[in-house]
């Protein structure tokens, strides 16, 4: 007796709602005002983006419960900044594309986020330690882009910096009570802080878009916040007994598209479903 | 005839949060705006934080409610300016909240990004006291900086052993 084969049936787009749209690259000009700001907002966006993804990936995951909500709601925070910030870039291009749709339908060359926050999670001390790297930059970029010249950019950025405020005083006392923890909890803190250190500079390079956006006093000159940066994160490393690695080589290309391998896993996981089904919806 | 702008805020001021239904939207302070646009009614919400889930949800239920009353012609709108604080929760709603076992937000007190926990940190520690909701003590410790949701805190009582929410100023 063989058993009866099932019908297979093949997913088709004709039940699903909208056309199929091929969304990859701007068609603004480079170099316009309008791809230079879409430009800005996408490298704002696309790293809470990322790092909004990667924290997810511990739901479920986490040493402690508190600790699984704690990193369960900052994601929340940063995938809701996110909404924001890639809806204003749609807004800006004016090609019809909401935040979803740069979300997951551009694919790795189009995302623009920082190196730092497509690494890997590594252990909790890891994630919690690219945490506060880029927390201890996001909080000032946000401040900074308060005053912003473009009154969408500063609304924004007034609310996410609420938000970022409380990320920063978490991260910054959880670096601090792991790293001058257990022998066990230092050794894993000055682990990350070694493997994460030469993916921080980029935050601080700009390039000619950075450039325009702060002569037109859109957003900060990333330069400008190095600082501020240096001398928090020099505090909090001291008092956690970590030692900031001397070498002062920074990996860079994210801002520009140019990415590392990370980067392509997290997208196959976090766009399969429009990608398998293209325009399903909630 | 189309109803008064004053008998829509009444209607609204008796729809549920839908996180903390003890208090209502208009207790939370996320209700901007009631206007007319012409005959379009225009009512404008802002977010409490920028990923809170509720927020669909808040503007699924506002339109329930007045299309109940019935209202047709609606357009809710999203206002990002000011920011919301929870230094918009009325007084009532703060002694609700005590009442459902949340400690209420203690104004004044948001994260300032660093200085707060800089502070803290050369004062030699020590969390904000927040008393207890149920004993009132204020022997209490913060276990977690993000509670329930975004804009809680996990606290626990070292004299009545509880644990409890504490809604975050913001």
């Amino acid at each position: 007796m063989v058993a009866p084969v099932p019908e297979v049936r093949l997913a088709t787009n004709a039940n699903m709602a909208g056309p199929v749209v091929f969304t990859g690259q701007t068609p603004l000009t480079p170099g316009t005002p309008e791809h230079d700001l879409f430009t800005g907002l996408t490298r704002l966006g696309d790293n809470t983006l990322i790092l909004g993804h990667r924290v997810s990936e511990w739901c479920g995951h986490s040493p402690i419960l508190e600790e699984d909500i704690a990193l369960a709601n900052m994601a929340l925070d940063l995938i809701g900044q996110t909404q924001l910030w890639l809806g204003l870039a749609g807004a800006v291009e004016g090609a019809g594309r909401t935040a979803d749709d740069l979300a997951f339908l551009r694919d790795g060359w189009d995302f623009s986020n920082i190196l730092l926050v497509e690494r890997p999670n590594g252990d909790f001390g890891q994630t919690l330690m690219r945490q506060f790297l880029f927390d201890a930059w996001h909080q000032p970029m946000l401040k900074a882009l308060e005053g912003s010249a473009d009154a969408r950019v500063a609304e924004i950025a007034a609310k996410a910096g609420k938000e970022v405020a409380y990320h920063v005083e978490r991260s910054a006392d959880l670096v601090i009570r792991l790293g001058d923890g257990t022998e066990e909890s230092h050794t894993r803190m000055q682990r990350a802080l070694d493997a994460l250190w030469t993916y921080c500079g980029e935050m601080f390079i700009g390039d000619a878009i950075d450039a325009r956006l702060a002569a037109a006093g859109i957003m900060p000159a990333p330069e400008s916040l190095r600082p501020g940066w240096d001398a928090l994160v020099g505090e909090v490393l001291a008092e956690a007994t970590l030692t900031p690695p001397a070498n002062p080589y920074a990996h860079t290309g994210g801002k520009q598209g140019k990415h590392t391998e990370h980067l392509g896993h997290l997208l196959t996981s976090m766009q399969w479903l429009q990608r398998a089904y293209p325009g399903a919806k909630w | 005839m189309a109803p008064s702008v004053a008998q829509v805020w009444d209607w609204l001021s008796d729809v549920p949060d839908p996180e903390i239904p003890v208090i209502t939207l208009t207790d939370l302070g996320i209700i901007r705006d009631v206007a007319y646009d012409g005959p379009t009614l225009v009512v404008t919400v802002t977010p409490t934080y920028s990923g809170c889930p509720a927020t669909a949800f808040i503007n699924l239920e506002i339109e329930r409610r007045l299309r109940e009353e019935g209202v047709t012609d609606l357009r809710l709108e999203r206002q990002l300016s000011p920011a919301w604080t929870s230094d918009w929760i009325k007084p009532e709603a703060r002694e609700a909240l005590k009442a459902y076992g949340i400690a209420p937000p203690i104004d004044g007190t948001a994260a300032d990004g660093v200085l707060a926990g800089r502070i803290a940190r050369l004062a030699g520690g020590g969390n904000l006291v927040v008393p207890c909701p149920r004993c009132g003590s204020v022997h209490t410790e913060k276990l977690s900086q993000f509670g329930s949701t975004p804009c809680k805190a996990s606290y626990r009582c070292t004299d009545c052993l509880e644990p409890f929410d504490y809604f975050k100023c913001i």
